[in-house]
């Protein structure tokens, strides 16, 4: 693909300069839906043209906003930049390449759900992109694009950067929340959902960076043209983030129904010394370990396609592992990072990861004992669908894939 | 001399990004300022973001312990984070953080003898697609190095001093 829609600093150099991004019809999008059309028209729009959150959930971005409870006000937008997923590096990118682009999806939706304060969370380790969106908001300011009674309505919008200091949990929604409020960044229950009840207890949107990217371009080229990119299950483009054995790594911005094969050897340029594939995993460290074979590799790519496959496109950060690797250490290093990251707050998640990131330990110490192997299996089974938020769920994910499609490995 | 005698206007303008009645929530960004002087995070810092902000020092400090680019005690000047999690470990960072241990002569977790490094092994940094990477946090932040080999580290870290 030639023509970006998100990654467009790699066509236009200087488009993270206020007045290039605005030759190039920035601010433009926020123009009109400011001035030409009422936040409903907006959120219909973004429903129309089936985008979904490309954080991971794929949930569909319009009807996230139209859930917002009209009853309950201020609202509030907050920007999802926590990006901690291993593999996931696209939203920075977008941040460091593109910032107005991103800037303007985040007053755009703040415009649709009717917020006036918008937060953008990062995680700590980009406290230079912080710094660096701060400048950009302050030359929107100086050009009337936030503030006071834009565009001459009653609209008025102040966006503000909130960093975070490295925990992958807050880039869970309300952990994410948590943190914004000045407290441990630990998941709250739901239901009720930011929606309903979210920073400070009002109704909130939050959305993914690049998602919030997509949607200048949306608005100014309607729902239709977006449709016709992608697959009808996920319209529109993705930036892959291909990291591993592959020859060159980084982000591919490309449309659904690309299928793995192209991305590795196509844009990726083949694995590391041209060995062969033995597993894939499309969502970071999160991902369940899909064995690397011909129909894999060949399906086009999309949520729904990874399913059958026993598998979830999640943010499409796609680690190559060739046949060189044993998959007992990649089991290792997942774990070792989940039981890091676990927040403490429940059980089988503070207690199953401690515990498996114990026997995958034992058993690459001591040999792999069938009962061990076993014994890791059914911890992880007991994990599942017991969490209060996904972090449990995920750290099973390449435990029980890798031991039950690469038994192999543990033999 | 406190926090709000030396930074006082950073901290309104880190007030000022938040409702009054939710000051809460500039937690991070006060206790970003207060590492900012030593690389770490005082008893006494955290007493006074507690008074700044109506809560309990605990509640401060359990937030220091909760975020793992808070600090609560004194170490190398130079804090070196080597990302070692999986997409950078498939590239080589495991060897990476071991050859880089031995020529610093360190090991994970531990400072040189005259306080200017302290070698960590860290989660993922956002940086898969440039591994070997690692960043250095320093009381100025946190600056990234990436694509890097041993040498190319040990001349990077010998310009910070």
């Amino acid at each position: 693909m030639t023509q970006y829609l998100l990654l467009r600093h790699r066509e236009i150099p200087e488009i993270s300069r206020l007045e290039v991004y605005r030759q190039h019809g920035g601010f433009e999008a926020f123009r009109k839906a400011v001035t030409e059309m009422t936040p409903d028209q907006v959120t219909e729009v973004v429903k129309a043209s089936g985008l979904r959150g490309r954080g991971g959930a794929g949930f569909p971005t319009g009807l996230k906003w139209s859930f917002m409870d009209r009853k309950s006000w201020p609202h509030y937008v907050v920007a999802n930049a926590d990006e901690s997923e291993p593999g996931t590096f696209k939203d920075r990118e977008i941040m460091e390449g593109n910032p107005f682009q991103f800037l303007e999806g985040v007053a755009i939706a703040s415009y649709a759900v009717g917020a006036q304060r918008a937060y953008i969370y990062l995680r700590g380790e980009y406290q230079h992109i912080a710094r660096w969106l701060d400048e950009k908001i302050a030359e929107m300011e100086t050009a009337g694009l936030l503030g006071e009674r834009l565009f001459g309505t009653d609209y008025s919008l102040r966006i503000y950067t909130h960093l975070g200091a490295g925990a992958y949990i807050c880039g869970e929604e309300t952990a994410l929340l948590e943190s914004l409020e000045g407290k441990r960044g630990q998941p709250r229950v739901r239901p009720p959902f930011p929606p309903s009840v979210g920073l400070y207890g009002k109704p909130t949107v939050v959305n993914n960076v690049e998602t919030l990217t997509n949607v200048p371009l949306i608005i100014q080229n309607g729902a239709e043209w977006y449709r016709s990119m992608g697959t009808s299950d996920a319209p529109g483009v993705k930036i892959f983030s291909l990291s591993g054995r592959v020859k060159r790594p980084g982000n591919y911005e490309l449309p659904f129904g690309v299928t793995f094969r192209q991305l590795i050897y196509e844009y990726g340029g083949g694995v590391l010394d041209d060995r062969p594939i033995k597993a894939i995993m499309p969502a970071g460290a999160s991902s369940s370990l899909l064995r690397a074979d011909d129909r894999l590799l060949d399906t086009p790519l999309d949520y729904a396609a990874l399913r059958p496959l026993g598998g979830d496109l999640g943010s499409a950060s796609v680690i190559v592992i060739d046949d060189t690797v044993s998959i007992d250490w990649v089991i290792q290093k997942t774990l070792r990072f989940f039981k890091h990251e676990s927040c403490g707050k429940c059980t089988p998640c503070r207690e199953g990861t401690y515990w498996m990131k114990h026997l995958i330990d034992h058993i690459r110490a001591n040999g792999k004992e069938e009962k061990q192997v076993q014994l890791l299996l059914d911890v992880a089974r007991q994990i599942q669908g017991k969490c209060l938020c996904a972090l449990g769920e995920f750290s099973t994910m390449a435990v029980v894939s890798g031991i039950e499609r690469f038994g192999e490995d543990f033999r | 001399m406190t926090l709000a005698e030396k930074y006082s206007q950073e901290i309104q303008a880190i007030f000022a990004k938040y409702p009054p009645e939710h000051k809460r929530s500039a937690i991070m960004p006060l206790l970003y300022l207060a590492q900012r002087e030593e690389g770490y995070i005082s008893r006494q810092a955290m007493e006074e973001i507690a008074e700044l902000l109506e809560i309990s020092v605990t509640e401060v400090a359990g937030v220091v312990g909760f975020y793992t680019l808070y600090h609560d005690r004194k170490e190398g000047k130079y804090r070196v984070q080597v990302c070692t999690d999986l997409p950078c470990a498939l590239r080589g960072a495991d060897e990476f953080l071991k050859e880089l241990s031995q020529a610093l002569g360190i090991q994970p977790g531990e400072t040189d003898a005259e306080g200017r490094f302290t070698l960590e092994e860290v989660m993922c940094i956002g940086a898969c697609h440039r591994a070997p990477v690692f960043q250095v946090q320093s009381a100025e932040g946190v600056m990234y190095y990436e694509n890097m080999t041993v040498e190319g580290a040990l001349e990077a870290l010998k310009k910070l001093e």
